[in-house]
């Protein structure tokens, strides 16, 4: 599904922050991104969702070499790619119901197709009561909860999550790994980026450590 | 979008928390709020730029209808002039001069201007009570041209001058060449004045469609985090700024055509001043036909087709860079 083959990127005339890279993410899998602050997973993940272009080396997505997208082609490959980011990017004049149902609406379907949908997975992601509250009212935990709902509520094909779990207490945590773990097992391949050793403890999976701009991988 | 596994298969399975009551449809926030654009200032612009170019080209159109009219009327005249010659008659040359045109055909009202008339035309210059056989004045025979038949000028001259050596004959065609210039020059300018307002107006519009765009920018990131393309983006902006424009041209084109409504009032009252006399020579009554509205109302429509191609191309132009 995903294929790195020596790719490197640097930003700017920096330093080449990320080093002949290669690797493999399997269609289905289920794998932990993880190393020290500044080691470079969130790179990483923006290469993964193509808002990167690498410095170097083959980057290839879905079969295809992203080096010859154009931005449509950019557009549609990024309908099937689900991303989580640190800091939620959450529409603020917009409730958390249609936050999450956004993906659907720019696809062109009609609201009452994925209604149900999008009111289930906001109640399982305890969103229930503040499915009509703006994010600038939310809590912490709550916008990441909601920007969560928003990646996994069109079943892409590749979720990536940067630190998904940051902002919610441990149980809360157990839970969102569940919803990733339902969604993988539904066929999705799965990448987070964490540095949390004890949710990573929670689930066998296979694990990219990054280290100084390399990349080790543990099955 | 490419979807796994089974469609309607539910992603999470609430169980007992599912909830009994059906999901009521909801009224979707717009995804780009119409308060991000600030509209006012655009609307003013497109407003003020509308009526410019709309009372621009109701002039020229007043300009140029009153122009073919006075052409139209001055083509229709022929003027001959018979001079004081030394050992001709004057009344004698003048009557024969005028038989002549008579005979002419094509020629079908013949009007000579008697010693009394030609004395009436001097008046406003040398007063009242003039004894006009102490100067050297011409007599005049206007005639006037069937429409639509070509005139033998030459031939007429040329009988002419057999009977009064010293007649001429003018068909005005010097008079039409000017007015014709000063119509094109006038068409020529309002074209000029019309180019510059719709380039103030794609300037003003892609600088305000560049400020809403980097006033809306998360909006724009977030729209491609979920993979809408830059036409779906795009299409989102532009239909504000389609009803911008379309509210600035309602408003220009509007006033300007009550401007234009009332133009015979506001004419009425300047009649009789010098200014208003001059106004009305040159663009007679004032008042636009039927189809200089439509002008009009087709050129707001334009320049607010205008708005939303200045706006589109800068939204593409913009999109690029964010991306």
């Amino acid at each position: 599904m995903v294929r790195f083959e020596n790719v490197g990127l640097r930003y700017g005339l920096g330093p080449e922050i990320l080093r002949d890279l290669t690797f493999l993410i399997p269609a289905h899998s289920f794998q932990f991104l993880t190393g020290p602050s500044g080691a470079g997973k969130t790179s990483l993940l923006r290469l993964l969702f193509l808002s990167l272009r690498p410095t170097r080396g083959l980057v290839n997505l879905f079969g295809q070499d992203v080096s010859l997208l154009g931005k449509d082609q950019v557009a549609n490959m990024r309908q099937r790619i689900g991303i989580v980011l640190q800091d939620f990017r959450l529409l603020d004049h917009m409730t958390t119901y249609e936050n999450v149902a956004l993906p659907f609406r720019v696809m062109g379907r009609e609201e009452s197709s994925y209604r149900r949908e999008v009111i289930d997975l906001l109640r399982w992601v305890g969103l229930g009561e503040r499915m009509d509250a703006l994010p600038p009212i939310l809590s912490g935990g709550e916008k990441q909860r909601a920007a969560i709902a928003r990646a996994v509520i069109s079943r892409p094909q590749l979720l990536l999550a940067d630190e998904p779990t940051g902002s919610v207490d441990p149980t809360l945590g157990r839970r969102l790994l569940r919803l990733f773990i339902e969604l993988n097992r539904s066929g999705t391949a799965v990448i987070i980026a964490t540095h949390d050793i004890t949710l990573m403890d929670q689930y066998e999976a296979r694990r990219l450590v990054l280290h100084q701009g390399r990349l080790h991988i543990y099955e | 979008m490419s979807r796994i596994g089974d469609e309607h298969a539910p992603l999470v399975d609430l169980g007992n928390e599912r909830p009994q009551v059906p999901a009521q449809a909801r009224n979707m926030s717009p995804i780009v709020p119409r308060a991000s654009i600030s509209g006012r200032a655009l609307v003013a612009v497109v407003a003020i730029m509308t009526f410019l170019a709309s009372i621009t080209t109701g002039a020229v159109l007043l300009v140029s209808a009153s122009a073919s009219e006075w052409q139209s009327e001055v083509a229709s005249e022929i003027t001959a002039q018979v001079r004081p010659a030394a050992g001709r008659d004057l009344e004698r040359d003048a009557a024969a001069a005028a038989e002549v045109m008579r005979t002419q055909p094509g020629i079908v009202q013949v009007k000579p201007f008697s010693k009394e008339d030609s004395a009436k035309l001097l008046e406003p210059w040398l007063g009242s009570g003039l004894s006009i056989e102490q100067l050297p004045v011409p007599r005049f025979i206007v005639a006037r041209v069937q429409p639509g038949t070509t005139l033998d000028l030459a031939a007429l001259r040329a009988r002419m001058t057999q009977v009064a050596p010293s007649a001429s004959v003018d068909d005005h065609r010097a008079w039409i060449e000017r007015m014709r210039s000063m119509t094109g020059a006038t068409v020529f300018a309002g074209i000029g004045i019309l180019v510059l307002v719709i380039a103030a107006t794609i300037i003003s519009v892609s600088f305000a469609t560049r400020g809403a765009m980097a006033a809306n920018r998360p909006i724009v990131e977030v729209l491609h985090f979920v993979g809408a393309g830059d036409s779906y983006i795009a299409n989102r902006f532009l239909r504000h700024f389609l009803r911008l424009g379309l509210e600035g041209g309602l408003i220009g084109g509007g006033a300007a055509m009550l401007a234009f409504g009332f133009s015979e009032s506001i004419a009425g009252w300047f009649s009789g001043t010098p200014v208003g006399d001059q106004f009305a020579a040159l663009l007679g009554t004032f008042s636009l036909p039927p189809s200089g509205y439509l002008a009009l109302a087709v050129q707001a429509l334009l320049i607010a087709a205008i708005t939303a191609w200045a706006s589109r191309r800068t939204l593409f132009a913009t999109l690029d860079d964010i991306d």
